[in-house]
């Protein structure tokens, strides 16, 4: 193509970074300000960074009682420890049932890949606003497991299934069936073929699904909202409660935002790549 | 014995998962459409609720404020996935060449999809505030008035659709470019040799080659784009009065506020149906496609054998 690109080309480039990151850099920056700094009529790019509102949101965590909080408020603690639970104990069940589903998918092709593709695309339609009302009455009234942790476990590792079977079943096709074949020759059942031959061989594709699993869970809201009490509450759900409130904390609020963005932030700076290769997989192959 | 195992392992495996899709997924959409048929409040349990057949769906086809809501939900999801269409497909046609940097903007990009939806809501809510908001502060510092970004009914509007193209248009960005550089460079070397212009290239070589993947790219867009709750939810809460009141947010306060959870089912339905239709045009769509393909690839095998 052209030998020596135009520099207006970088400065575009420049511009989109900056337009994509600047709204994340001014949340990050203004949990870093006093309440004062943030609403003074005079924006400033210097101002002394200080990690008061980390220590509000999390003062329940720490060793030291900070003395700037006059009460210390759990709840946000509390979320976040939740949050961490859910969101880790999902994945893992997730990951686990779904590798084992696309495994029999593949291998033992008894249902076609149309079928499954199908359903994916028909769950991955279905918005969380629709599971509202019944998953609302079914646990509550029938399961009587509203309110608890295990309840939004179940709820998220179910929502979650056809994306990570879909796109598993893509990593376990290319693994080449000779060697599950040569270790069933050495004696090796189903299980331990799956376990220790299957599974080492697709990890990326168990690290994009992971990543996935672990974003929706991390970041839902409004299941949790409507399944969760006081003690099961999550970060989304503090995070929008606290926005209610007629004062509203901005410092505290934003720190909370910023601890609640870090996870997904990690994870797209470690495996952007994975997390493109799954996007659009899941967009071209449909 | 040892047959008799191996034709029961794919269903041992299947199983944990079919149970759980079954019990969490499957039932749940059952359990609503059933619901939408009766009057049901969230104190009562399912079965001491009244079936009043119809009555939910005829009560939406006369309620005004969710023929409103419904007509606000797909003003949003045209508009937004219109832009976002044009503005990540020209991004994509632009930036498709050899630049330094491009990796760190596919990175920076998926920045905005990946952070909780809560969170970029709560962003764009401080950067929309009418006193201590980015925008305001900028066009005071301008010596502009203040802009009523939330709290107008066509400000807020606006506002919400601004914040969705931001987090959305690299996503048809980095699918559409993805797209470019799959496309065969023979078609290309061969209009350039022939002599076509840049824009000549674009409009009959690059487009109508990647036109599948877009077709399906704005598909899932539109899809997603009707499933839209948090950011909204966050931002406005669907007000000043209805003007950004999207269906998922209503179908959401009809059940927790309104406590109408028959209701809010009915509505939910709809919007199931909705989106069914979308799911299936774009499932035909590819079938289509990969039908013609192959069509194409045995037409050539017979020419050339």
């Amino acid at each position: 193509m052209n030998a020596r690109p135009n520099p207006a080309f970088y400065a575009l480039l420049v511009a989109l970074m900056f337009m994509a990151l600047g709204p994340i850099v001014l949340m990050v920056s203004n949990s870093l300000k006093l309440n004062v700094d943030i609403t003074s009529p005079t924006a400033t790019l210097l101002f002394t960074p200080t990690i008061q509102n980390y220590e509000t949101a999390l003062c329940h965590w720490l060793p030291y009682e900070p003395e700037h909080v006059r009460r210390c408020d759990r709840t946000f603690g509390r979320a976040l420890g939740n949050s961490l639970i859910i969101s880790l104990v999902s994945t893992a069940i997730t990951l686990i049932l779904g590798c084992m589903a696309a495994y029999a998918l593949v291998r033992f092709r008894f249902m076609g890949r149309q079928v499954t593709s199908l359903t994916t695309l028909m769950v991955r339609m279905v918005p969380p606003a629709v599971l509202l009302v019944p998953v609302f009455g079914i646990w509550t009234f029938q399961f009587g497991i509203d309110g608890t942790i295990a309840g939004i476990v179940l709820i998220y590792v179910a929502m979650n299934l056809p994306f990570v079977i879909w796109i598993l079943q893509s990593f376990i096709v290319q693994v080449p069936i000779q060697l599950e074949e040569a270790a069933r020759m050495d004696g090796a059942g189903p299980f331990r073929t799956f376990f220790l031959v299957v599974l080492p061989l697709i990890k990326p594709g168990l690290a994009a699904a992971a990543i996935f699993t672990f974003r929706i869970a991390w970041n839902e809201f409004l299941l949790a909202n409507a399944l969760a009490d006081r003690g099961s509450r999550t970060v989304p759900v503090t995070i929008v409660n606290s926005l209610t409130e007629y004062d509203i904390d901005w410092g505290v609020i934003m720190a909370t935002g910023t601890l609640l963005a870090v996870p997904p932030i990690l994870f797209t700076l470690v495996a952007s790549r994975q997390i493109i290769t799954g996007m659009t997989a899941g967009a071209v192959k449909g | 014995m040892l047959a008799n195992a191996n034709r029961l392992t794919p269903y041992l495996f299947l199983a944990p998962a079919a149970a759980v899709m079954a019990i969490a997924l499957l039932y749940p959409i059952g359990y609503m459409i059933y619901a939408s048929f009766l009057d049901w409040n969230p104190s009562q349990r399912i079965g001491e609720a009244d079936w009043v057949g119809l009555r939910n769906y005829a009560n939406l086809l006369s309620d005004a404020a969710f023929r409103e809501s419904f007509w606000v939900t797909i003003k949003f999801a045209v508009l937004v996935v219109s832009i976002e269409m044009v503005l990540g497909v020209g991004l994509a046609l632009l930036l498709d060449r050899e630049l330094r940097g491009m990796t760190l903007l596919r990175t920076v990009f998926i920045l905005p999809m990946m952070i909780a939806p809560i969170v970029v809501g709560l962003v764009w809510r401080y950067m929309y505030h009418p006193t201590v908001g980015t925008f305001n502060k900028v066009l005071n510092d301008l010596g502009l008035p203040s802009a009523p970004w939330l709290s107008d009914g066509n400000w807020a509007f606006a506002s919400i659709v601004i914040a969705d193209i931001w987090q959305w248009t690299p996503f048809i960005f980095i699918l559409s470019l993805a797209a470019l550089q799959s496309l065969p460079r023979s078609a290309m070397e061969a209009a350039r040799i022939d002599g076509a212009t840049g824009w000549q290239l674009i409009w009959h070589i690059k487009l109508p080659l990647m036109l599948p993947v877009l077709i399906v790219t704005a598909l899932l867009r539109l899809i997603d784009a009707f499933k839209v709750l948090e950011v909204i939810l966050v931002m406005t809460n669907g007000g000043p009065g209805l003007s950004t009141e999207i269906l998922a947010l209503r179908i959401s306060r009809t059940a927790s506020e309104f406590r109408e959870l028959g209701y809010a089912a009915a509505m939910s339905n709809l919007l199931l149906i909705l989106l069914l239709f979308l799911t299936l045009a774009m499932f035909a769509y590819t079938k289509l496609t990969e039908a013609r393909a192959a069509r194409l690839a045995a037409a050539k095998e017979v020419e050339v054998g």
